[in-house]
């Protein structure tokens, strides 16, 4: 490298610093407190110059390193290589990944706080699986996949404590219900262009969120439902002392009462019922609807001249999806026993749509990866709560900059006209 | 009739506000063909800087106007900066790519802006006295008195006088030129030699500019702000460029206002607590039944 080189480079830092002052400088060095009535400032000037000299730094060896040409492609060797690994071997990484997870419950280690998190992560593993059937086949960008969750934890909740009804009645009506609201939805608007359609699609996400707020009749408001039915292990209750006339989970199988009982029926439901969502999807992409599907995010006009239907066709992928997210939500209600709107928040869709196109989208597999990645870091660091919200906006810009098709690129067509042949 | 003068009145300065922040929606949706999702949240970081600035002037006593004048500069100045790393980080790398990935690039933005706000500003919401008070009083002696307060008529002012100047940047300068070319065809401007790479950060300037002269009258008007004011101010700028014909500049001005009007006529005369819902569905229908807005140009999509 020659000299010029490095005093260039040496300026082009200089000037990301300045630009770094510039942002930093009002918004972390001056911070309004309040005090009584009104504001005034507390200054962090040590923070604000620790944060430009990173800049300088990071934008200086950067420099230094483009001068080599090496900054790009060794991360994308990195990738295609990690990508490569779980393509060819996909199968066998299913297998084994559905093999530990039935196990994993009794594996030693497995503590209640394990527990907790295997079922958040699958919780948002089936609604990745659920919204993939949109954005990953379909090819819709729906930014209000939340709206089908609510819908179906606060459809699941409201039967379940009106009517009394068992949660296998309520689960099916739950995602019936959500359905119908995606075909509420998809009908008028599904015509709209990609990126069109993320927005009323957002839209639509507040709307529900603002009417399950201010509907007090109905929903309890910004109260929340609370007191929503426990599920049972087909009929047995898990209570330490059930009702007259009922014997509960333990007493049947003559088991000591724990309330890791519970726990791991939950996790065992919420496992069957992504699992299904993943074998939903892998047959349907084999039917002619499905291939309709990555027909038609490939190209739309060439789907309209061969006469697929593209609004009908859309219609099914955002029924389908919405219901997937109505199980998943009549899950979540059952699990918490109390929903309130703030649940259902538009930075839920966000994360459900970053752990899709992270994945890869399509991929089931990079699904499962990036929910394990995402929820995984975000779980430890839990005490760094604020941070970690900016981390993931950091990363989904990332990703999309360095590698816009995901951890697992999968855009192959599922089926070949002539067999295998590549 | 009094009080539909009064409503009027507070949707149009609503309205200057949200249409000064469409401008930055339609400017860059007309260059590039995006969404810029984080707009919002470049008013809101506008909205802070302004607040920042008016507690540490008003603590020098120096006469109002100058201070008015000066948090404008200072706003703006800092707020582009934010547009222009923002386009240059998120955006830049990803022309040319698939069309969702500058979206989702755009929304993780958001996300970072956001948090990064609230991390360093904290999460309550920041009170602020009202800086411009009084004003002028019509129809005294009927039941219920019409007031346009001097800050109502300021930020209708400015507006006006911004958008003048803009208009003037747009049609009349070698810069309105460029940014009109590249619209048309990037790649013959560039051949044309002008800088396309420089005309679109302009564009996030001047846009970001504009959302943070919105932010400072966001701040004077309502005088409470907090990390969250982006999200649905954005939305509803969007909606707003949407409704007037977005790519169009006159569109997103005419399209704020209406918006402005629509929320504040909801809000008195139908139901406070679903203004929100009223601004949505406004999009949503407009959506479905206008696509390319009032004053847009239809969209032929080519194989």
């Amino acid at each position: 490298m020659e000299k010029k080189d490095i005093i260039q480079s040496f300026k082009d830092s200089l000037f990301t610093g300045l630009i770094a002052l510039a942002l930093f400088g009002p918004i972390v060095g001056l911070r309004t407190a309040s005090k009584g009535e009104g504001l005034f400032i507390t200054t962090q000037w040590g923070l604000v110059f620790l944060l430009v000299g990173l800049c300088i730094l990071g934008r200086f060896l950067i420099n230094l390193n483009s001068a080599r040409k090496t900054e790009i492609t060794f991360f994308s060797k990195l990738t295609s290589k990690f990508s490569a690994i779980t393509e060819d071997k996909a199968k066998h990484f299913a297998i084994t990944a559905i093999l530990f997870a039935a196990v994993f419950p009794f594996l030693p280690f497995t503590d209640r706080y394990f527990m907790d998190v295997a079922i958040m992560i699958l919780t948002y593993i089936m609604l990745g699986w659920g919204l993939n059937i949109v954005v990953g086949l379909a090819g819709l960008l729906d930014l209000g996949y939340v709206a089908f969750y609510a819908v179906g934890a606060y459809s699941y909740a409201l039967i379940a404590t009106t009517f009394g009804w068992s949660f296998w009645i309520c689960l099916p009506l739950a995602g019936l219900f959500a359905a119908f609201f995606g075909i509420l939805l998809g009908f008028p608007v599904l015509r709209l262009r990609g990126d069109y359609l993320a927005i009323v699609t957002l839209g639509f996400g507040e709307i529900i969120r603002i009417i399950l707020i201010n509907w007090y009749e109905v929903t309890n408001g910004p109260d929340g439902i609370t007191g929503i039915p426990r599920p049972s292990f087909f009929g047995l209750p898990f209570k330490r002392s059930p009702d007259e006339g009922e014997t509960s989970f333990h007493l049947f199988f003559n088991l000591e009462y724990s309330t890791m009982h519970r726990i791991i029926f939950l996790y065992y439901l919420i496992l069957v019922l992504a699992l299904i969502t993943n074998y939903f999807t892998l047959k349907i992409r084999k039917l002619p609807v499905g291939r309709a599907w990555e027909a038609l995010r490939e190209d739309e006009i060439a789907c309209k001249s061969l006469g697929v239907n593209p609004t009908n066709t859309k219609l099914t992928a955002f029924a389908i999806g919405a219901m997937f997210g109505g199980f998943a939500g009549s899950f979540f209600a059952t699990r918490q026993a109390f929903i309130s709107p703030e649940s259902f928040t538009f930075i839920e869709s966000a994360i459900i749509v970053a752990i899709v196109v992270l994945g890869g989208m399509g991929s089931q597999t990079g699904v499962v990866l990036a929910s394990i990645f995402l929820i995984g870091i975000t779980e430890m660091f839990r005490d760094l709560e604020q941070y970690r919200m900016i981390a993931f906006g950091g990363a989904m810009v990332l990703i999309m900059v360095f590698k816009p098709k995901g951890i697992l690129a999968n855009r192959k067509p599922t089926i070949l006209m002539h067999g295998d042949k590549k | 009739m009094e009080y539909f003068i009064q409503q009027l009145v507070n949707g149009i300065t609503l309205g200057s506000i949200y249409g000064l922040i469409a401008i930055g929606y339609t400017m860059v949706y007309g260059i590039i063909g995006m969404i810029n999702f984080a707009h919002g949240d470049i008013f809101m970081i506008g909205a802070f800087v302004a607040l920042i600035s008016f507690i540490i002037f008003g603590l020098t006593g120096v006469a109002l106007p100058i201070i008015l004048l000066l948090v404008l500069i200072i706003a703006m100045l800092f707020t582009a900066c934010y547009g222009w790393t923002v386009e240059k980080l998120a955006y830049k790398p990803l022309r040319g790519s698939f069309r969702l990935a500058p979206l989702i690039s755009a929304l993780g933005m958001s996300i970072v802006l956001q948090n990064y706000v609230q991390v360093a500003q904290g999460a309550r919401v920041k009170p602020m006295q009202p800086l411009i008070s009084g004003g002028l009083e019509f129809f005294k002696n009927s039941e219920f008195v019409v007031t346009v307060s001097y800050l109502q008529i300021f930020i209708v002012i400015l507006t006006i006088i911004l958008m003048g100047i803009f208009t003037y940047l747009i049609t009349k300068t070698d810069l309105g030129r460029a940014q009109r070319a590249c619209e048309q065809d990037r790649t013959m401007t560039a051949l044309l030699g002008i800088n396309v790479d420089r005309t679109i950060s302009i564009t996030f300037i001047i846009g970001s500019s504009l959302a943070s002269v919105a932010g400072m009258m966001f701040v004077l008007y309502y005088g409470v702000i907090d990390f969250y004011i982006g999200f649905l101010a954005g939305i509803k700028a969007f909606t707003a460029a949407v409704l007037g014909g977005i790519g169009s500049l006159p569109g997103a001005m005419l399209g704020g206002l209406l918006i402005g009007l629509i929320e504040t006529f909801w809000a008195g005369y139908v139901s406070l607590e679903y203004k929100d819902v009223a601004a949505f569905s406004v999009l949503i229908v407009v959506l479905i039944f206008f696509p390319t807005g009032f004053l847009g140009k239809p969209d032929i999509e080519k194989v």
